[in-house]
């Protein structure tokens, strides 16, 4: 179970974006966020995969306390995280090529790289494909790599934020696919920020709106 | 909207000027790799083969015009100039390569700590920046060089202390940048080390930048060095480099001899103006949204 209770968070203390909030995702449990855009659901989002420190509230993963934020957070409660974002030219880093980049987090744990293969074919990129720099590929394949690295670890969270926002329908579904094998399959949790009602509400057992979370 | 005849003779003119654009750059990158290959082939392989003595003292051919004999005139001891300018053009561009160099493995390990780390380390670093900065930088490197007796390598510590400060800035700025990317965000959560991003990550992003810096700073270094020479704190004025050479030409002039002091001088114009060409040649191409205008 993933809680997060009371959290403000921003980058001016004297502004927070996100004030008193708290949410919770239950085990195997999809949650939709949904916000107009610039609202604070992205940071939230962050908080929650433990990649922006909050000034006020808790994230507790399972029972137990987030024990620090980015670095500082122990690699265990980090890796429990699998983070897709919203723009994927942003989140690959433009040396690597697409096999590298999936293999990135298992490198980085000093695991054996020989499940990229698989990974990418869950994903649905072909071997072509994985040579080639972030430049050489399309938006929607590079974000099928960044969801293929975001299931690298087998996390027991999965943090979309706004994973499908540049994306056309048929990717889309495609990669809400993808999720949704690894969930059934894995049993994780799921957080996804979005503003599309309707792509969230069909994804997700539960939807939250903005304006509930905030007035709560 | 305007009608289709404007509109593609606008187009037409656009690409004019854009081949046109193109071409003269290609030529400047060209004659600038050209010059630059010939003065290093000379610095590196007249001293070693050619059987002659830079010193040769002759003061029965002092101060000539320039002529067959002696391409650059020479001196007022006689010596041959066309000589004296490789000798020291050697001298000038090891000082010019070895400060930059130094410059920017400080200016870049400081700026990447800066940015690395951030809060605390950061303020400090850039306040010590800021107090360097403060002082101007001639008047710092003449104050260093002083400190020793005249040589190569006070002028090189002179110029490399005084220079790095900049490329401290940009690739701080630069690291900032990378640092908020969300591939950083992504790293994390896949459980990387601080050192794995900034081996992986951040130094991979920052390094075509802090080798721009290297060459752009070596022709600065070169005038750098002539400038520290001529005020007679550089080096000691019997070792030829284009500075000593200018310095010690200053009182020939005056009495309308013009070569001692022309020849050097156009040296370090020649080549500072070709290596400053192949850098921008180089900033083009790092430079991604002037490359994506080259491509189309």
């Amino acid at each position: 179970m993933l809680e997060l209770r009371d959290v403000t968070a921003g980058y001016d203390r004297r502004a927070p974006v996100v004030r008193g909030v708290s949410l919770t995702v239950r085990v195997g449990e999809a949650v939709g966020l949904l916000g107009p855009s610039g609202c604070g659901k992205s940071t939230l989002a962050r908080v929650a995969a433990l990649l922006h420190r909050p000034d006020a509230g808790q994230v507790v993963l399972d029972g137990e306390p987030a024990a620090g934020w980015r670095h500082r957070a122990p690699r265990a409660q980090r890796t429990s995280f699998g983070v897709v974002f919203q723009q994927p030219r942003l989140s690959a880093d433009p040396r690597l090529p697409l096999a590298r980049l999936i293999a990135e987090p298992l490198r980085a744990n000093g695991r054996p790289v020989d499940a990229v293969p698989e990974l990418a074919e869950t994903v649905g990129l072909t071997a072509d494909l994985l040579g080639r720099r972030p430049h050489e590929v399309s938006d929607g394949q590079l974000q099928r790599a960044c969801l293929a690295r975001a299931l690298a670890l087998r996390p027991r969270w999965l943090v979309c934020d706004e994973m499908t926002a540049m994306l056309d329908a048929s990717t889309t579904a495609a990669l809400v696919g993808v999720v949704e094998a690894y969930r059934r399959e894995s049993g994780a949790g799921l957080l996804a920020v979005g503003h599309d009602r309707v792509l969230l509400e069909r994804w997700c057992d539960r939807t939250v709106g903005w304006a509930e979370l905030t007035s709560a | 909207m305007a009608d289709t005849a404007t509109t593609s003779g606008k187009t037409e003119v656009w690409r004019t000027r854009a081949v046109v654009r193109r071409s003269t750059r290609a030529w400047r990158v060209r004659g600038s790799a050209a010059v630059v290959l010939v003065l290093v082939l000379a610095v590196l392989l007249v001293p070693p083969f050619a059987q002659l003595d830079q010193q040769a003292v002759d003061l029965t051919a002092k101060l000539r015009p320039p002529s067959w004999a002696h391409p650059f005139g020479t001196d007022d001891v006689g010596r041959d100039l066309l000589l004296r300018c490789v000798y020291g053009l050697r001298v000038s561009l090891l000082v010019g390569v070895v400060a930059a160099v130094v410059a920017t493995v400080v200016g870049t390990a400081v700026g990447a700590l800066a940015g690395a780390l951030g809060g605390w380390p950061d303020r400090l670093l850039m306040r010590l920046v800021d107090v360097f900065a403060s002082v101007p930088h001639l008047l710092l490197g003449i104050f260093i060089v002083a400190m020793f007796r005249p040589g190569v390598w006070p002028v090189v510590v002179s110029v490399a202390l005084t220079h790095w400060l900049s490329t401290a800035r940009i690739v701080r700025a630069e690291v900032l940048s990378l640092r908020s990317r969300p591939y950083v965000d992504a790293a994390i959560s896949g459980g990387a080390s601080r050192h794995r991003v900034a081996v992986r990550h951040l130094l991979p992003g920052v390094l075509p930048q802090a080798g721009l810096a290297a060459v752009l700073m070596v022709p600065h270094a070169v005038w750098h060095e002539s400038a520290l020479s001529f005020l007679g704190l550089g080096l000691p004025t019997h070792q030829a480099s284009l500075g000593t050479l200018v310095q010690s030409a200053r009182g020939s002039l005056l009495a309308g001899d013009w070569w001692p002091t022309l020849f050097p001088g156009l040296c370090a114009v020649v080549a500072t103006l070709a290596i400053a060409g192949l850098a921008g040649a180089w900033r083009e191409r790092l430079n991604p949204r002037r490359r994506s205008e080259l491509m189309l």
